[in-house]
C-alpha cells in the first residue's frame, strides 16, 4: 500500500440495529446489534443465507438506509446524524457500489458511466478526470470500448464498466453486492481478480456479498450473518472440496 | 448544472419516440394560441383602426351648464323643482390655453381645436342638414388623416372653400367647383367653394361633415373666436381612458375617450378577448398536463437509474433539476416548433383566407408564447420532479 496506511480504520459498527415498520405492529427487527470493524486492506466476505439481513446490511453500511439503533462510522465519522445531503455527498466520494446486475445507464456510453459519481459531484470532466477514467477501463480489460453503449456490451464487460464506475472517485470502501451473480465462471473469475488487484494498489476496502462458497474462500476473512446476527468473523476457510 | 442538462437531454434523447410525440403534443397546442391570439389581435386592431380612424381618442368639451340653486338660508328648507337646462353651443374658454397645455401632456400625440355646429346645406330646392366641422387644418390632419381620403379635389379650406362628404355631394348634386349655400340659422348664411370631396367610408359623416376654415365656422355659428370642442390623440389607444380622466381633473372641462363613446364595442372587444383568453388557458392547461404525465411515467421508467444515480452520490436536488430541466426542454423546444407551425397557419391565412384584414405577427407574441411555454414545462414537471428526488435509493435500485 502506497500512500494509505493499512490499518487505517475504514468503517466501524457500534451495536447497530436496523427495524422496518418502526411504531407499527409489523415492526420487525432485521438486524440485532452488529459490531464490524474494516480497515484499509480488508478483503471480506459477507455470507449467509437468504433472508440474514446481508442485503439490509449492505444498504445501512452504503448509506442508502439509515439504522435504526447504535452507529456506524466511516472513515471515523459518526454517519447516524447525518443530514440527507452530507449522505448522499459521503456515499459519492468514499463508497463505490457494484450491483448484482451491472446497473450502468443506457443513455450513456461506457466511458461516461465510468465518469458519472465525478460528474455528479464536480459537473463536466476535466482532461485529468478523462484520462482517469480511460485508464481505469484500460486496467479493467475494456481498452477501446470506452465509447460504446451499455447494450452493446457482454454481461462481463458491463459489470467490468460497473466496477471501474466504482472506483473512479477512489472510494475507501467498494461495497459489491453478488457482483459475480450474473456471469459465466470466466467472466466472473475476471472481475474478482480486478477487485483483489484494486484492494492491494489503491488500498481500499472491499465488502463482497455472496453466496458462492468458492468465491468466499478467496476471500482473507469471512463475516457469516445468521438471523441478523454475525454468527462467525474469522479468516477464510479453503472451499470444500 | 451541467451534469443535470446532460443527464436530462439524454434521457429525452433516448426515449425517443415518447419525447416527439409530446413535442408535437405541446406544438399543436402552441401553435393553436398562437394562432388564435394573432387572429384576435389582428382582428380587433383592424376594427378599432377603422373605428379611430374617423374619430378622436378623446373629446375636450365644456362642462354642461347645470342650474344654479342658491343654498337655503339657516333654518328654512327649500323645495327645489328643477328642469335641466338647454345645451346651448358654447365655446370652450380660454381654449388657446387649454389647447397648448394638452400639447405638453404626456402620452398626447395631436391636440386639434375644432368648432363644429348643426346647419343646412342648400343648392337649389334641395336642403340637407349638415355638421360643420371648422378646422385648424394642419392639426387637424393629423388626428384624422382627411387629405388621404379625398377622392375629388383637394384638401383645401382657405376664406371661402369648403369640403364636402362624398354621400352629400352625391344628394346635392355637387361636384368640385360647385357652390354650395351654408345656412347656420338666423340669417347668418354664407355661399362656398366645394374644393374636395373626401370619402371616409362611415356613411354618417361622408353625408353629414362639411368641413371648412374655422373663422367661416365662427361666424356661422355666431360664435367668433369660439372652439366648442378639442380633439386629442394619444400614443396608446388603451390610455386613452386615464388621459381623459387627467384631462377633466386639469382643466375642468368634460373629456370623453373613445371607450365611452364606444361602450359597445369595447364590450363587445372585451368578450372576445375573453374567451380567448379561456381558450388559451384551458388548451395550456392541457399541454401542462400531457408533459407532467409523460414525465410522471418517465420517472417510473426510469426508477432503477435514478436509484443508481442517487447510490452514486446524486442529490435530490439534482435529481429534481433533473426531471425540470426535461420539463423546461419540452415547453421551450414545443413552443418553437409550435410559434413555427402557428406563424406558418398566420401566413397562410393571409395568403388563402379571405383577405377581409391582414393579421400581423408580432415577434413578441412568439417571444412570449416560449417563455410562458417553458414556465409551464418547469411548473408541470414539479410534481413527476418531486417524486424522482424523493425516492428511496434502496426501493428504487431493486426496481425491476
Amino acid at each position: 500500500m502506497s500512500e494509505h496506511d493499512a490499518r487505517q480504520e475504514v468503517l466501524r459498527l457500534q451495536g447497530l440495529r436496523k427495524s422496518y415498520n418502526v411504531g407499527r405492529p409489523t415492526e420487525t427487527e432485521v438486524l440485532h446489534g452488529l459490531d464490524l470493524r474494516l480497515q484499509r486492506s480488508d478483503f471480506v466476505a459477507l455470507v449467509g443465507a437468504s433472508g440474514s439481513g446481508k442485503s439490509t446490511l449492505l444498504n445501512v453500511i452504503g448509506l442508502l438506509d439509515r439504522p435504526t439503533a447504535g452507529e456506524l462510522y466511516l472513515l471515523g465519522e459518526a454517519t447516524r446524524g447525518m443530514d440527507d445531503a452530507r449522505r448522499t455527498a459521503l456515499r459519492g466520494t468514499a463508497i463505490g457500489f457494484v450491483f448484482q446486475f451491472h446497473h450502468l445507464i443506457q443513455a450513456f456510453t461506457a466511458l461516461e458511466n465510468v465518469l458519472m459519481p465525478l460528474m455528479v459531484a464536480s459537473g463536466k470532466p476535466t482532461s485529468e478526470q478523462l484520462d482517469r477514467g480511460r485508464q481505469l477501463l484500460a486496467q479493467v480489460g475494456l481498452d477501446g470500448l470506452e465509447q460504446r453503449r451499455p447494450d452493446q456490451l457482454s454481461g462481463g464487460q458491463q459489470q467490468r464498466v460497473a466496477v471501474a464506475r466504482a472506483l473512479v472517485t477512489r472510494p475507501s470502501l467498494l461495497l459489491a453486492d453478488e457482483p459475480t451473480g450474473n456471469l459465466d465462471s470466466t467472466s466472473a473469475a475476471e472481475v474478482f481478480e480486478l477487485f483483489r488487484r484494486f484492494n492491494r494498489e489503491f488500498g481500499c476496502a472491499v465488502l463482497l456479498v455472496t453466496h458462492d462458497a468458492r468465491l468466499s474462500a478467496q476471500c482473507d476473512r469471512t463475516v457469516t450473518l445468521v438471523d441478523g446476527r454475525i454468527e462467525s468473523d474469522s479468516a477464510s476457510q479453503p472451499a470444500p472440496a | 448544472m451541467w451534469v443535470e442538462w446532460t443527464i436530462a437531454t439524454r434521457f429525452l434523447r433516448e426515449g425517443r419516440a415518447q419525447s416527439t410525440l409530446i413535442l408535437v403534443g405541446i406544438a399543436v397546442g402552441v401553435a393553436v394560441i398562437v394562432f388564435l391570439t394573432a387572429l384576435i389581435n389582428g382582428l380587433q386592431g383592424n376594427i378599432i383602426d377603422r373605428t379611430l380612424g374617423t374619430q378622436a381618442h378623446i373629446k375636450v368639451q365644456p362642462a354642461e351648464e347645470t342650474n344654479r340653486i342658491l343654498a337655503p338660508a339657516d333654518g328654512t328648507v327649500h323645495l327645489v323643482l328643477e328642469n335641466r337646462r338647454a345645451q346651448r353651443l358654447r365655446s370652450i374658454n380660454n381654449w388657446q390655453q387649454v389647447r397648448d397645455v394638452l400639447d405638453t401632456l404626456p402620452r398626447v400625440t395631436a391636440v386639434s381645436p375644432v368648432i363644429s355646429g348643426p346647419a343646412f346645406a342648400r343648392r337649389g330646392e334641395a336642403l340637407e342638414s349638415v355638421a360643420l366641422v371648422g378646422i385648424d387644418a394642419a392639426r387637424y390632419q393629423r388626428i384624422i388623416p382627411v387629405q388621404d381620403d379625398i377622392v375629388e379635389g383637394v384638401f383645401r379650406i382657405g376664406a371661402g372653400d369648403a369640403v364636402v362628404g362624398r354621400q352629400l355631394a352625391l344628394e346635392l348634386g355637387m361636384r368640385v367647383g360647385d357652390k354650395v349655400r351654408i345656412d347656420g340659422g338666423q340669417g347668418r348664411e354664407s355661399v362656398l367653394n366645394v374644393a374636395g370631396i373626401f370619402e371616409l367610408g362611415v356613411r354618417e359623416l361622408d353625408a353629414r361633415y362639411v368641413y371648412l376654415d374655422m373663422k367661416q365656422a365662427q361666424s356661422l355659428l355666431d360664435l367668433p373666436g369660439a372652439a366648442t370642442l378639442i380633439d386629442v390623440t394619444v400614443d396608446d389607444i388603451f390610455a386613452a381612458q386615464p388621459v381623459a380622466a387627467r384631462i377633466a381633473r386639469l382643466t375642468g372641462l368634460k373629456a370623453e375617450s373613445w371607450m365611452e363613446t364606444n361602450a359597445q364595442l369595447m364590450n363587445a372587444l372585451r368578450s372576445q378577448s375573453l374567451s380567448t383568453q379561456m381558450i388559451s388557458l384551458f388548451v395550456a392547461l392541457s399541454v401542462a398536463l400531457g408533459i407532467a404525465s409523460v414525465l410522471s411515467v418517465s420517472v417510473v421508467q426510469r426508477t432503477r437509474e435514478i436509484g443508481i444515480l442517487r447510490a452514486m452520490g446524486t442529490t435530490r436536488r439534482q435529481m429534481l433539476r433533473v426531471f425540470l430541466v426535461q420539463g423546461a426542454l419540452f415547453g421551450l423546444a414545443g413552443s418553437v416548433l409550435g410559434g413555427v407551425a402557428g406563424y406558418g397557419l398566420v401566413a397562410a391565412f393571409n395568403t388563402f383566407g379571405p383577405r377581409l384584414f391582414y393579421i400581423p405577427v408580432e415577434p413578441a407574441l412568439l417571444v412570449g408564447a416560449a417563455v410562458l411555454a417553458t414556465l409551464t414545462g418547469v411548473v408541470s414537471a414539479a410534481l413527476p420532479a418531486r417524486r424522482a428526488a424523493r425516492m428511496d435509493p434502496v426501493e428504487a435500485i431493486r426496481h425491476v
